[in-house]
């Protein structure tokens, strides 16, 4: 049958029950487990074959040389389209996807995140 | 009454990319209609050629916001026909998924949006709400919520686990649910109706001459998915119908697209019970041989077509996409033949259109015709600045004030 | 005089109707989000936005005509402030009234209208041109039945005063039920007088932008958002006196209170009908308005006719 105001039972239901929205910036929103956000870099693992660059499809990641068998790696958030191909491609599993998503910036230059040392539990990143 | 010309686009409310229409109205009378295209040309093709197979995957998977799976998978498809790769069952079979539920996603969001454009606001925050739901079992799936990026050459880059499959199958439930609440408030509350039915007619032989695709081909009973005329992934193996319709208009295109969600739970639901142990991918290799092969899609909008050729490098010689939106973007003026201007944004959304992936290159070739000529960017911008004015918008008045505010 | 002074400029004048206008935009959206599931915005939102557009520039279309395009949002406030004034809020008698003032309330509701149609015009612009045209097309079709429900009970009180009315109702509580059917009639024509979904084709921002008020901005735009706001109220508080006559012969905070939640009670149901409703188009605007809503206050009139023949006399 066809009537005016099919909805208004669903909407006065609901006018009683909690919002499905969030109020976000102050709620934080949680990603399931393998979400692909900002990557971590693991130096040790490293062995400097540099797949993950070739295979790059924005030209986001750089490895560089630092010294014998150390290795160092700039990502600059801002090219990066978390693919994560690199972590794919990477053999040594030297790079690994975290949950982590909030990346945005008013600055380029804050950005580009180049990671030095071993990171402690997870992501740990120096500008 | 005087006949007036009405610019919808570049920039307008009712549409969510840009795209130029002009529009000849007597009073609220469309007179003519007429499509520019080209405002999102981003010469995707052309970077394809300038980047290895593996880069192109995402690339192509990001000419469309939401059918993302659709291009990167008939990307992926032609590739591997050119390679003669086998893909593992497995890996069919999740990408046949990912691909159900993106429908299923799309679907959802049309709906949203074509309550939006008929001013029903609460059933897009109703139907987006539950889009929620489909969104969520995405991103657990793949890592992400629109760009999947799932697939890869010779198969999948995810596996799913029996935990997974549980909650999809409770997910598929509830969302089944809400779909037929949908159905229920599209077939029966008289607003809706009222704007939706005899609204963007085009029949049966107009969808065929002028080759309209997906849900707006069907919707006019043209029993025409490429699903089940030309099978590809696991689609052979699944039980599931093509659902047509009759009634020609907004409100035919709005039944298919429902009863495609249902169609939609129903494979989900086989696939979550056929689905085989295996590998997930074969390795490929870096040079694909050369070669070249057409692939086709279902997206949730219709028919997607790749061209790739391969010259046994790394990277491909020539890719060509041609989108669902446009075959369907000619059937727009058609639909809206003597149409009133409040019907305009109904009828354009009911394609569900992307512009985005529509926009294709278009090569000036310089032979020897008037028309054909190379610009420079300087003579570019100033014949833009006297073609506006010529339509009879001046800027300069805004410049010289501009100038002025910034000393 | 200056206590007259005081009454149109700050209480129950000018300043209570802005603030009273912001507070129901306010109350509005948050039920209106409510009903769609959503958080809604925070309490200050609606001054927040009516500061930033007064912060902002005005923009005048080298083409429109300067001065009407800008006299016609202070026009539009001016005419529903005016109106208020000889609507009975929470006491018997309004704060000015006459033989005769419910005619002049509607016609000064006209006028804001009338203002969206010129504003909308002289701007010039052509989507602003086509919602020009679709208000004062709509206004011919939702004007009769408004007028016609306000008639009904006018007609049972014997008198064309809204106060005398109010007094006449207030005596006699019961007569009311009678008026139910205006009550509904009048709730939808005030649906498209205030440009609200189902009804806000003048403005239907997915096909011509912005209506009328498309090349509006700043501070003229803050006069309009404005003036609606307190549209709202004044029509709120006209189906309130007409048709909720309770509560007027109480303690006057009391009294204060009941007008409050009647006003309230009125805007929820609109945001009611514009949560189940899709917008109509133009025609099928104008057909529904005159096929149904017309006949139907024709109805009512009848009604109250027959009620006054048998009982009231």
């Amino acid at each position: 049958m066809i009537r005016p105001g099919k909805m208004i039972k669903l909407v006065l239901e609901t006018l009683f029950k909690k919002p499905a929205t969030t109020a976000y910036p102050f709620k934080k929103a949680v990603m399931p487990d393998k979400f692909r956000g900002k990557l971590v870099f693991y130096p040790g693992k490293c062995i400097g074959c540099k797949l993950c660059m070739r295979d790059c499809p924005s030209n986001a990641i750089n490895i560089r040389k630092v010294g014998e068998k150390q290795f160092e790696c700039d990502i600059d958030l801002g090219r990066c389209i978390y693919c994560a191909q690199c972590v794919d491609s990477c053999m040594k599993k030297a790079l690994e996807s975290t949950k982590e998503f909030e990346l945005a910036s008013l600055d380029r230059e804050k950005l580009k995140v180049t990671f030095h040392g071993e990171p402690q539990k997870g992501a740990e990143s120096k500008t | 009454m005087r006949k007036v010309i009405i610019p919808i686009g570049p920039q307008h409310p009712a549409l969510k990319e840009p795209e130029s229409f002009q529009v000849v109205l007597s009073g609220e009378r469309i007179m003519e209609f007429s499509a520019r295209l080209g405002y999102n040309h981003r010469g995707i093709e052309k970077a394809c050629e300038e980047r290895t197979y593996i880069q192109d995957i995402y690339l192509t998977e990001r000419i469309c916001g939401i059918c993302s799976h659709s291009h990167s998978s008939a990307f992926v498809q032609a590739v591997e026909d050119i390679a003669g790769l086998e893909v593992p069952k497995r890996g069919l079979y999740i990408r046949t998924l990912i691909g159900e539920l993106e429908r299923i996603h799309s679907h959802l969001l049309w709906l949203g949006v074509a309550g939006h454009e008929i001013g029903f606001d609460t059933l897009l925050m109703y139907s987006w709400r539950d889009r929620e739901v489909v969104m969520d079992i995405l991103a657990m799936l793949t890592g992400n919520r629109v760009n999947y990026g799932v697939n890869t050459i010779g198969g999948v880059r995810r596996d799913i686990d029996a935990d997974q499959l549980k909650q999809i199958a409770k997910a598929v439930d509830t969302l089944e649910d809400r779909t037929k609440y949908y159905i229920d408030i599209a077939t029966k509350e008289t607003t809706v109706i009222e704007r939706l039915s005899g609204v963007g007619v085009l029949s049966h032989d107009d969808a065929i001459r002028l080759g309209a695709v997906g849900p707006t081909a069907r919707a006019s009973n043209v029993k025409r998915d490429v699903r089940k005329d030309d099978p590809y992934a696991v689609y052979a193996e699944l039980d599931f119908k093509v659902v047509t319709d009759s009634h020609n208009d907004v409100y035919g295109r709005t039944i298919v697209r429902m009863g495609e969600l249902l169609e939609a739970y129903k494979i989900i639901r086989q696939i979550v019970k056929k689905i085989p142990d295996g590998p997930i991918a074969v390795k490929a290799p870096r040079k694909i041989p050369a070669g070249e092969a057409v692939s086709r899609y279902e997206a949730p909008r219709g028919e997607d077509v790749h061209y790739v050729k391969a010259n046994g490098t790394e990277k491909p010689e020539r890719v060509k996409v041609r989108a669902p939106t446009l075959a369907n973007i000619q059937t727009v003026a058609k639909m809206l033949e003597d149409r009133q201007l409040a019907d305009l944004p109904i009828v354009i959304a009911a394609i569900d259109p992307c512009f985005s992936c529509t926009d294709r290159m278009i090569s000036v070739r310089n032979d020897g015709q008037k028309r054909a000529n190379m610009m420079k960017w300087e003579d570019l911008h100033t014949y833009s600045i006297e073609w506006y004015r010529r339509k009879g918008i001046d800027f300069s008045k805004v410049n010289e004030k501009f100038k002025k505010a910034v000393k | 005089m200056a206590g007259s002074l005081f009454s149109i400029l700050i209480f129950p004048g000018f300043v209570f109707l802005l603030v009273f206008g912001l507070a129901a935009e306010f109350f509005d959206r948050r039920i209106y989000a409510r009903l769609q599931n959503r958080q809604g915005p925070p309490w200050f939102q609606p001054v927040a936005d009516l500061i930033k557009l007064m912060a902002k520039e005005d923009i005048i279309p080298c083409e429109a005509n300067p001065r009407i395009f800008k006299a016609m949002p202070i026009l539009a406030m001016t005419a529903t402030v005016t109106a208020f004034f000889y609507i009975p809020l929470w006491g018997e008698k309004a704060i000015f009234s006459f033989t005769g003032d419910s005619i002049v309330v509607l016609y000064l509701l006209t006028i804001p209208t009338l203002t969206f149609f010129l504003g909308g015009w002289y701007s010039t612009s052509l989507y602003s041109r086509i919602g020009a045209m679709r208000a004062i097309t709509q206004l011919f079709a939702y004007e009769v039945p408004l007028f016609m429900s306000i008639l009904g009970p006018a007609l049972m009180a014997n008198t064309w005063s809204l106060s005398e009315m109010a007094v006449f109702y207030s005596k006699h509580p019961f007569y009311c039920v009678f008026n139910m059917l205006g009550f509904a009639i009048g709730l939808v024509a005030l649906l498209g007088k205030l440009e609200k979904v189902p009804f806000d084709i003048p403005e239907a921002e997915t096909e011509i932008v912005g209506g009328t008020f498309t090349e509006y901005s700043g501070r003229l735009l803050g006069f309009f958002r404005a003036a609606i706001d307190i549209e709202v109220i004044v029509g709120a508080s006209l189906m309130a006196a007409v048709f909720m006559p309770f509560g007027l012969n109480v303690w006057p905070a009391l009294g204060f209170f009941f007008y409050i939640a009647k006003v309230l009670l009125v805007v929820a149901a609109l945001a009611l009908f514009r949560t189940v409703f899709a917008r109509l188009r133009i025609d099928q605007m104008i057909n529904f308005c005159w096929k149904y809503l017309a006949p139907a206050a024709f109805v009512q009139l009848l009604i109250n006719l027959i009620v006054k023949g048998l009982i009231v006399r």
